[in-house]
C-alpha cells in the first residue's frame, strides 16, 4: 500500500472530484455515442518524464493528478504526444475515453500490456489484442463490490420502504399521522439474478444470507454454483418475486427486460436495476408501475440519463437514484493500487493479477 | 373462550383485532383515551380485564397493573419488555409473553438497509434524483458498505442474526456483550467504548434494562467518531439523544441510521436538515408478514393461557 496515498472515506482529493465527475458522466455515454478523437493527453497538465530506469508506461489520459504522482513514484509516465511512446510495452487506458482497437494497436505497436483502469472491457477488442499477444487487464471486482451493495440497499429500501418512510419522518408526518404503512418481508423471497457475473455473483452472496432463495438466468450454467440456473428470462421471471438486472449490455440483452418479462413477473413483483438504463423498456416499466402490474421497483440507471420519466418521480413504491452504484472513494484507491500491481507483475514477467480473456 | 377482557394499549393489527374479537374477548381499547384519563378507563372496566395485549410504546407499568386486580397475563406485540413491571408481574403471579423469533430477520434486515442507507446515502440520492438536480450535475461519491468493521451491542438474537448478514459483505464482526460468547471469528471487546473504538458501524441490538439505558453515551460516541456510523434497530432510551444529536450536527459523528427515540414519535428536528442520517418511524418489525407472525403469537398465547396450557414464549 502506497502511504503517500491518502484518500480518505468521505472525500477523495478535490483534482479527483473533478475527472471523478468526468468520467461517471462519460461512462454511460459511452455506450451509445461513438468518440472520435479519444486519444488526447489534456495539455494542461505538465508531465514530468523521469529518468533512473523506472519502466515506462504510456497513459493516453491521466484521470487525476493523483495518478500521475502515484504512478510517477514506480514508473515513467510517457504521454502519447511523447517520441517514446511508440516504443511503449505497457499502457494505461481509461473506459470512458479510450477504445483499444485496430487502429491504437497499429499505432503503438510495441504494446504487450494494456491495463484499463474500469471493471467493463467494451471498449477493447479482446480478440485483436490475444491475436498480437497483447495482455489485457481490468480492476478486477473492486467496483463490483460497490454496484453490489448497492443493489441490496436498492432491495431493502423498495421492500422496507426507507427512502419513503425517513421522507414521512422529516415531514413530521409520524407525530400526526401514525405509523407508516407495512412494508414487505425480504426473507424467504425468491431472487432471479439476470447474469451471473462479479456483480450478480455478489448480489446472490450477500442475498443468501438475509434468507432469500436465488436463481439466475446466464448464457450457460455456471460451475460450482449453488444456485438454481433457470435458461430463460420469462421462466426467472415467473418464478421469482424479485428480479435483479446485473448482466452487461449487449445486444442480446437490450430490452431484456419487456412487457411480457414484467407481466411474468406480476403483480407482488420488484425490480431493481444496477446495470445499463437500455437493459429494461422504460416505457413499459413505467406503465406496468402506474397500472399496478408489478408492485416497485428500485433503479439506479435509466434509458436517458439524467433524465428520469416524471411518472416515476411521483411514485412512492419506487426509489430513484443518479447512477451512483459503482463508485466509492475505497474502491477509487483501489483501482489505482490495482494497476499499479498489474504494471508490476507484467513487468516482472509474471502473470497479470487481474487479466481479462476474450470469451 | 368466554368473553375474555383484554386491554389493547395500542392500534392493532386489524388481523389480530379481528381474531381477538372473533375467538370471544372483549377489547377495551386504552389507546383511544387520551393519555390523562387511561387510569380511570382501566379502573372503571377492571372488573372485565383479565389480559394486556401491548406493544413497545405500551405495555404494563405499575399503575396499570395496581388499577386491574383481575389481570392474569400480559401479552406483549414486541420483544422487548422494557414498558413492562417484570417484578411487579412476577409478585403478582401475573404471565408475561413476548414475540421472539418471528421479527429477527425483519429487524436485522432493516439494521443492514439502515446502514447501506446511511453510508451510501440513498434516501439522499433519491431526493436528488427527483429534484431534478442530476441534470446539472453528479451527485457526490459515498463511501463503501463492505468491509467496513461492524461492532454489536449485544449478541443476542438479533445480533446474531446482524452478524451473518454482515458478514455476507465481508465485514469483520466484532461486538460488546455482558459476557463472551462462543464465537471465535467474532471479536468480543469488554467495554462499549473499546468496541466504538475500533468498528466503522457500531449496532445497538441489545435489550433495554436499568444498565443499558444511554449504554451510547457521549463516550462512546467520540470513540466511534466523525467517521463512524451509528444504527439503533434497539430502543430510544440505549442512545443519549441530545448527545447524539450535537455529535452529528458538529460533524463528530459520521452519520447515523434510527428506528428508535426517545420520545416517539417525536424526532429531533435538527437532524431533518442532515444527509448522513436516515430516520424510520419505528419500523424494523413492521412487514406484513412477521406482524401477521407476531399476531399469532399474541393470539396463541393467550389461548393458551385460558385453556390452561403452556404458554409458546412466557418470559415471567
Amino acid at each position: 500500500m502506497a502511504p503517500y496515498l491518502s484518500i480518505s472515506l468521505n472525500e477523495p482529493p478535490l483534482s479527483a472530484q473533478a475527472d471523478i465527475k468526468r468520467l461517471t458522466t462519460c461512462s454511460t455515454k459511452f455506450l451509445t455515442e461513438k468518440k472520435t478523437n479519444m486519444y488526447a493527453f489534456p495539455t494542461n497538465k505538465p508531465v514530468t518524464v523521469t529518468s533512473g530506469g523506472l519502466p515506462p508506461i504510456l497513459v493516453f489520459r491521466l484521470l487525476s493528478d493523483e495518478w500521475l504522482l502515484v504512478l510517477s513514484t514506480k514508473f515513467t509516465v510517457i504521454s502519447p504526444s511523447s517520441p517514446l511512446s511508440t516504443s511503449a510495452r505497457a499502457a494505461l487506458v481509461s473506459a470512458a475515453y479510450n477504445r483499444v482497437d485496430t487502429d491504437l494497436l497499429n499505432q503503438y505497436p510495441s504494446l504487450r500490456c494494456i491495463v484499463s483502469s474500469g471493471a467493463g472491457v467494451n471498449h477493447i477488442n479482446l480478440e485483436e489484442c490475444q491475436r498480437r499477444g497483447v495482455q489485457v487487464a481490468n480492476v478486477g471486482e473492486t467496483h463490483s463490490i460497490n454496484v453490489a451493495d448497492y443493489a441490496v440497499g436498492l432491495l431493502l429500501d423498495v421492500m422496507r420502504r426507507i427512502t419513503m418512510s425517513d421522507q414521512y419522518v422529516r415531514n413530521g408526518l409520524w407525530v400526526t399521522q401514525g405509523d407508516y404503512p407495512l412494508g414487505s418481508k425480504l426473507g424467504g423471497k425468491r431472487v432471479g439474478i439476470v447474469g451471473l457475473g462479479s456483480i450478480g455473483s455478489a448480489i446472490a452472496k450477500r442475498l443468501k444470507a438475509f434468507g432469500c432463495q436465488i436463481s439466475y438466468l446466464s448464457r450457460k450454467p455456471k460451475p460450482n454454483v449453488n444456485y438454481k440456473f433457470i435458461p430463460n428470462i420469462y421462466d426467472l421471471a415467473t418464478e421469482s418475486n424479485i428480479l435483479v438486472v446485473s448482466c452487461s449490455l449487449t445486444k442480446e440483452t437490450h430490452h431484456i427486460i419487456n412487457e411480457q418479462v414484467l407481466q411474468a413477473l406480476g403483480k407482488e413483483g420488484i425490480i431493481i436495476n444496477i446495470a445499463r438504463g437500455a437493459h429494461i423498456d422504460e416505457t413499459e416499466l413505467v406503465q406496468s408501475l402506474v397500472k399496478g402490474e408489478i408492485r416497485g421497483a428500485g433503479l439506479d440507471v435509466y434509458e436517458n440519463e439524467p433524465n428520469i420519466p416524471k411518472e416515476l418521480i411521483e411514485m412512492e413504491n419506487v426509489v430513484l437514484t443518479p447512477h451512483q452504484a459503482v463508485f466509492t472513494p475505497e474502491s477509487m484507491g483501489e483501482v489505482i493500487q490495482i494497476c499499479i500491481a498489474n504494471f508490476e507483475a507484467f513487468f516482472a514477467g509474471k502473470p497479470l493479477v487481474t487479466p481479462v480473456v476474450a470469451d | 373462550m368466554d368473553k375474555i377482557g383484554v386491554l389493547v394499549t395500542h392500534k392493532p393489527l386489524p388481523y389480530l383485532e379481528q381474531e381477538l374479537t372473533r375467538r370471544g374477548c372483549r377489547l377495551f381499547r386504552l389507546w383511544e383515551s387520551p393519555e390523562s384519563c387511561r387510569l380511570e378507563f382501566c379502573r372503571e372496566n377492571s372488573s372485565e380485564i383479565r389480559a394486556i395485549v401491548g406493544n413497545s410504546n405500551f405495555g404494563a407499568d405499575a399503575a396499570t397493573i395496581d388499577a386491574l386486580p383481575k389481570l392474569e397475563i400480559v401479552a406483549s406485540f414486541s420483544v422487548g419488555l422494557d414498558k413492562v413491571d417484570l417484578p411487579k408481574c412476577k409478585e403478582r403471579g401475573i404471565r408475561v409473553t413476548n414475540t421472539p423469533d418471528v421479527l429477527t430477520d425483519d429487524v436485522a434486515d432493516l439494521a443492514i438497509g439502515l446502514t447501506i442507507s446511511v453510508m451510501r446515502r440513498i434516501p439522499s440520492a433519491d431526493k436528488y434524483a427527483r429534484s431534478g438536480a442530476w441534470k446539472k450535475g453528479e451527485y457526490t461519491l459515498t463511501t463503501r458498505f463492505s468491509g467496513k468493521r461492524v461492532g454489536i451491542l449485544g449478541l443476542g438474537r438479533i445480533g446474531l442474526a446482524i452478524a451473518k448478514r454482515a458478514e455476507a459483505f465481508d465485514c469483520p464482526i466484532s461486538y460488546y456483550s455482558r459476557s463472551e460468547k462462543p464465537h471465535p471469528n467474532y471479536t468480543y471487546y469488554s467495554t462499549p467504548v473499546d468496541l466504538a473504538s475500533n468498528c466503522d458501524i457500531l449496532v445497538v441490538a441489545c435489550a433495554l434494562t436499568e444498565e443499558t439505558r444511554h449504554i451510547v453515551n457521549r463516550a462512546v460516541i467520540d470513540a466511534l467518531g466523525p467517521k463512524g456510523v451509528l444504527i439503533n434497530i434497539g430502543r430510544g432510551p440505549h442512545v443519549d439523544e441530545p448527545e447524539l444529536v450535537a455529535a452529528l450536527v458538529e460533524g463528530r459523528l459520521g452519520g447515523a441510521g434510527l428506528d428508535v427515540f426517545e420520545n416517539e414519535p417525536h424526532v429531533p428536528e435538527e437532524l431533518f436538515a442532515l444527509d448522513n442520517v436516515v430516520l424510520v418511524p419505528h419500523v424494523a418489525s413492521a412487514t406484513i408478514e412477521t406482524r401477521t407472525a407476531m399476531a399469532d403469537l399474541v393470539l396463541g398465547n393467550l389461548e393458551a393461557h385460558f385453556l390452561k396450557k403452556p404458554l409458546l414464549t412466557a418470559v415471567v
